[in-house]
């Protein structure tokens, strides 16, 4: 099964396996994942999912689109080149495996 | 210490959440009246009635919040009266004892009474149980009539168009989503459902439904006389609080339960938060009762330091959203019908904000496909800035550059009349 490891600020790691289709909010917010909220549902709305993401993983991610793009210049915590709505990102056959940074704040 | 939290949705949860952050360390015991894991309402009117398998719940928390957090969810349990005196909330089986109290029941669905309202086919959409009946009911519907052009109403309306069904939109207003839309934005979204093949009829109402051959709705007939054939219908009339609980334990209520700027009702033991509660509005300078998650979540951490012994006013912005085929909507502030109107954009690329000002001021902004200008508009209403029209109508200007340079406060009420 396809994985997605969580990196709190403080370096703990969490590893989920999930099931294709599911996204990074999703998985984070069924499993309990501390410090991504989604509190719009994944409409990217809220930008309460911001994560970075670790530059291996960065190719086999769908490109930024414009809402994503303009609520992450709005996010909590600063915005970096590997910074996504973890909404937006779906585990499909293209991205078995996914590490994320999460940052010290979404509010 | 025990807190009782009297509702299992965004607000009740975020409640709960929000007192083990803070450090409360007593007992926390949700009271949800539906059954299973708590889940975000926002998408079943969206994402989940999409074409395709059916989709599983957003939930609100992960099963394994409930025990590392130690709060006790009591789901598929409704509240049957609260003792006051005795500081106590009735259950089926037993009472549960607080030192605080939260109502946050939410609000469930207003009806209609109208001929042939209970005939099969005739949905409403609230919960999960409805969202998956729709859901079921999408893929083989052919005519489907909407009553209601509100924010569920014409969310289901681009849902269903997704299916490939016929929809009709009867509205009795002027316009869509009239009560929280301005004038300019209501029009623009008539103009842009018709567009995309929405029959919209605004100024018609619903006189009575027909059944069809097999028993089933089968038509809706409009105030005009007008004849819609219809094998699914969904009525989106808007919601009413869930307040009788607290008028029976004796506590005030007026479109909701009565609080003030703590969240608190009269009694303050008790507070009422989300869409529930009644409350005096930093933003509007009105009593207010607001339907959204903003207001759920915000109202929340709110009663939680509240509870454990703040003394703030609440005065979080307001902010909304909702998607619409390939419309997203997002507000900031909340827009008054008398509002001074400036449209910033393009319209007919369906890419614009329409900027609302009082006295002068910019005071609300709604944007369609411009969340960079949502944005600028809630950190600046928020910061309480003032950005006059003269501003705003200058060569050049954009909110998105104004949210980027240094605030600047409106005065305070005892500089200026206001």
């Amino acid at each position: 099964m396809p994985t997605i490891t969580y990196t709190q600020p403080n370096g703990t790691q969490q590893t989920l396996e999930v099931a294709e289709g599911t996204t990074l909010m999703r998985a984070a917010v069924s499993n309990g994942i501390t410090g991504i909220i989604g509190e719009c549902g994944g409409q990217a709305m809220c930008a309460t999912c911001h994560v970075y993401v670790r530059p291996e993983y960065a190719q086999a991610l769908p490109e930024i689109r414009e809402d994503e793009d303009e609520m992450l210049d709005c996010a909590a915590a600063e915005r970096t080149d590997r910074s996504r709505l973890a909404c937006q990102i779906k585990i499909d056959a293209e991205l078995a495996e996914i590490v994320v940074d999460i940052p010290a704040g979404q509010l | 210490m025990s807190v009782v939290i009297i509702g299992g949705g965004q607000a009740g949860l975020q409640v709960a959440d929000s007192l083990r952050t803070e450090g409360y360390e007593g007992k926390i015991e949700v009271i949800a009246a539906e059954s299973g894991l708590p889940y975000q309402r926002p998408p079943l009117s969206k994402d989940y009635l999409a074409p395709g398998k059916e989709p599983v719940p957003l939930p609100l928390r992960g099963a394994s919040f409930f025990a590392e957090k130690n709060i006790t969810l009591h789901e598929g349990v409704p509240a049957l009266a609260i003792d006051r005196a005795e500081q106590k909330v009735k259950l089926t089986e037993g009472s549960l004892d607080y030192d605080h109290l939260v109502f946050a029941t939410g609000a469930r669905n207003r009806t209609l009474s109208c001929p042939g309202v209970s005939l099969p086919g005739i949905h409403g959409l609230k919960t999960l149980t409805d969202a998956k009946a729709l859901h079921a009911a999408l893929p083989t519907a052919r005519n489907i009539v909407i009553i209601g052009a509100g924010f569920i109403g014409l969310e289901f309306a681009a849902a269903a168009l997704a299916h490939g069904c016929d929809v009709t939109v009867l509205e009795f207003a002027p316009r869509p989503m009239g009560r929280a839309l301005t004038p300019v934005m209501g029009d623009w979204f008539a103009a842009a459902h018709r567009s995309q093949g929405v029959d919209l009829r605004l100024g018609e109402g619903i006189d009575r439904f027909e059944p069809g051959t097999d028993g089933r709705v089968g038509a809706a007939v409009s105030t005009t006389g007008a004849f819609y054939p219809a094998d699914l219908v969904l009525v989106g009339i808007g919601v009413q609080p869930n307040d009788t609980l607290a008028s029976n334990a004796g506590l005030e209520t007026s479109n909701g339960i009565v609080v003030d700027e703590m969240l608190r009702t009269a009694d303050p033991a008790v507070l009422a938060i989300g869409d529930c509660a009644s409350f005096p509005s930093a933003h509007g300078q009105l009593r207010l009762r607001l339907e959204s998650v903003q207001n759920a979540t915000d109202q929340a951490r709110h009663a939680a330091r509240t509870v454990l012994g703040a003394d703030h006013p609440y005065t979080e912005l307001p902010w909304f959203w909702s998607t619409q085929g390939p419309y997203r909507l997002q507000m900031a502030g909340l827009a008054r019908p008398d509002d001074d109107m400036l449209v910033l954009g393009d319209q007919a690329a369906a890419k614009f904000s329409v900027l609302c000002f009082r006295e002068g001021v910019l005071s609300a902004v709604e944007s369609v496909n411009m969340a960079a200008d949502h944005m600028a508009a809630r950190k600046l209403l928020a910061a309480g800035a003032r950005i006059t029209r003269t501003q705003a109508e200058a060569e050049g200007f954009t909110l998105k550059a104004a949210g980027r340079a240094p605030v600047v406060p409106v005065p305070p009420c005892s500089a200026a009349p206001c």
